[in-house]
């Protein structure tokens, strides 16, 4: 009964962030309608993020504890964060389109988003050419915490090169926001509720990784 | 001390191995070669840019690197050396050791690509001094990753596109520092004009020896 | 030196090699290791080297009175077997040679010279092993997991390549080991069984 109510609560939720991003909250200067991306870029973007650190902290857990669900943890956060990257990219690659005429132009954030679908993926090609189990975590494990030191030097080669096309001034994910009030309400609760449908993924997933084990567990 | 004198006896093994074989100096040097050609074949004489220029040569020192850094643990897994070498040190030594003879390799074979590449491209430099700084720095900081990923592909198979496919998430700030630093000493011959590169090279290079030393423990061991 | 082996086991995934191994050795003791082909033998000769981690179990290793670390279990064992090769592109000297200057030990090279003649090896010191027979090879491999006198020797397949000539040399080795120092082998050959006070069997 109390998972329905939550499971409700969030519809509800994402409803209202959905309606108050179409409806309610107003159009940023210069970006017109293309403002509405907003809600739902960055906290794709954001979790996709969170994602990886959740990886990177369970692939150290695990080669402390070496407990084989440590890593199924760090796995599935990957998995989830795979496809919010994947997401984050098409829905900046669309707004790019929109606001600037050209679906992808190596500005410094697109770039940032690109090269972390780069390190999912090539976490998911080095576990898939492990055989052993144990092997195959312990070696994911070390490319996950590999690239989550490397990932600081990115903020380097960000503001590299490129002239930024990001709204920048308008939008800046490290918190010194210049929104407007109802705008700023209806992005912060669109990230509020992408982070819980990422959390809620995670842990139904997890689940379903566990009954996996156990039957195999039992089939022994 | 100890550990910097067997880490010398396995750099010196390995490039013993190396002179006998010359496995991996003939993989950079044809791989770059041939790099070199394509890309000059390819600008023929509409020219390039030197941003562009510089941009190519970090291409191809980085992809010469993939062809011949992985060699130094997968030969130890496909002749089953590897054991062997479990039992007679630790696993630091062992991957210093690696590191240096991947390095030395690395800047070697660069004293030959580039001026090559200066010489086909066309390509100069004011900032000589800047340039080297940039590619010594940068050379280490790909060095110390091809290494530490090169063992974690060794365990693993089809090692050949997956050493590549690991290497350059990981070697991305490698890359585009050195380019834009390159980029810089094309123009300006003083060194400060290129200081947050290579600040950043060289802190990139202390966290990726840092952490592959750390981290090599666990690629190591079964 | 002492070993001390309790409930070790290994599996890969749900797949199980062995569990439940445990054995206790001193200094003048020696352990045979016998089962079928594949059925572990070899596992349970890693783990004990060191070389792998065992699923479960405890494995303790004491000299002087004192535990000594896993990580520093190897500059006191040697092995020999079929998955434990020498670099092939160097001479048998630069093999050994790497070896002594691993083991601290760059100035025993009189001994070595010794082992090199035990082994019937002298005068090939300086052909690159890859022209090495098998028989050759293996008793290369001996000279290499002698040369720093080990507290513990393993052999996996002791006489594997052997003509009878190698064999006894072997045998001499194994005979000397097992007197003083701690000896385990693993083998299906009946004749080196005798080597072993203690028997384990792996896979049955």
């Amino acid at each position: 009964m109390l998972s329905k109510i939550w499971k409700l609560a969030l519809f509800f939720w994402m409803s209202m962030v959905i309606i108050g991003a179409f409806l309610w909250a107003p159009l940023a200067q210069g970006l017109g309608e293309y403002t509405r991306i907003l809600y739902f870029h960055v906290p794709t973007a954001w979790v996709t993020v969170l994602a990886f650190l959740i990886s990177a902290v369970y692939s150290a857990l695990y080669l402390r504890k070496r407990d084989i669900v440590l890593d199924k943890r760090a796995e599935v956060a990957s998995q989830l964060g795979f496809i919010f990257c994947i997401l984050a990219t098409i829905t900046g690659s669309v707004w790019a389109k929109m606001s600037w005429g050209s679906f992808w132009n190596w500005d410094p954030r697109e770039t940032s988003i690109f090269i972390l679908l780069l390190i999912y993926a090539a976490y998911f090609a080095l576990r898939s050419a492990i055989e052993h189990p144990e092997r195959r975590a312990t070696l994911g494990s070390v490319y996950s915490l590999l690239a989550f030191i490397t990932v600081p030097f990115f903020v380097f080669i960000v503001p590299r090169v490129y002239a930024s096309l990001h709204p920048d001034p308008l939008i800046n994910p490290q918190g010194k926001i210049n929104m407007d009030g109802k705008m700023l309400t209806v992005f912060l609760a669109s990230l509020f509720g992408f982070t819980v449908i990422f959390l809620w993924m995670f842990k139904t997933k997890l689940d379903l990784v566990s009954i996996k084990m156990s039957i195999k567990k039992r089939e022994i | 001390m100890q550990l910097a004198r067997k880490a010398w006896y396995i750099f010196d093994k390995d490039i013993r191995q190396e002179y006998k074989t010359r496995y991996s100096v003939n993989a950079i040097l044809l791989f770059a070669v041939v790099t070199l050609v394509a890309v000059s074949f390819s600008i023929g004489t509409f020219g390039a840019s030197p941003d562009i220029k510089s941009a190519l040569l970090w291409i191809v020192l980085f992809f010469s690197a993939m062809s011949g850094l992985a060699h130094i643990f997968v030969r130890e897994e496909e002749k089953h050396t590897a054991d062997t070498l479990k039992l007679l040190a630790s696993p630091t030594s062992i991957f210093l050791g690696k590191f240096i003879f991947n390095l030395v390799l690395f800047v070697v074979l660069q004293l030959i690509i580039v001026p090559l590449f200066f010489a086909v491209m066309d390509f100069s430099v004011n900032g000589v001094s800047t340039f080297l700084i940039i590619l010594i720095l940068g050379s280490i900081g790909l060095s110390a990753g091809a290494t530490i990923i090169a063992a974690i592909i060794s365990k693993a198979s089809a090692k050949g596109a997956l050493f590549t496919v690991l290497a350059f998430p990981i070697l991305l700030p490698v890359i585009v520092a050195g380019i834009s630093g390159t980029k810089i000493a094309v123009n300006e011959s003083n060194i400060m004009a290129a200081a947050s590169e290579i600040q950043m090279l060289f802190a990139y290079s202390v966290v990726i020896i840092t952490g592959s030393v750390l981290l090599f423990d666990f690629v190591w061991k079964d | 030196m002492e070993i001390k082996a309790a409930g070790l086991g290994k599996s890969y995934g749900e797949k199980r090699v062995f569990r439940d191994i445990g054995f206790g050795l001193k200094d003048g003791q020696s352990l045979a290791i016998i089962g079928p082909n594949g059925s572990g033998k070899t596992t349970l000769i890693k783990i004990l080297c060191g070389l792998i981690r065992p699923s479960e179990g405890i494995l303790n290793y004491y000299g002087n009175g004192m535990k000594i670390k896993p990580d520093d279990i190897f500059a006191h064992i040697g092995l020999v077997g079929p998955y434990l090769e020498l670099y092939e592109e160097l001479t048998a000297w630069e093999n050994v040679r790497f070896f002594m200057r691993m083991r601290n030990l760059e100035n025993i090279s009189d001994q070595v010279n010794e082992l090199f003649e035990f082994f019937k090896l002298s005068g090939r010191e300086t052909d690159p092993v890859k022209t090495y027979s098998s028989g050759m090879r293996q008793r290369l491999k001996y000279i290499a997991a002698l040369l720093h006198n080990p507290a513990i020797l393993f052999l996996d397949e002791p006489t594997a390549n052997l003509d009878i000539q190698g064999i006894e040399r072997v045998y001499q080795v194994m005979e000397e080991q097992k007197r003083n120092k701690i000896l385990i082998i693993a083998t299906n050959d009946h004749d080196d069984l005798k080597f072993g006070d203690e028997q384990i069997a792996v896979g049955t």
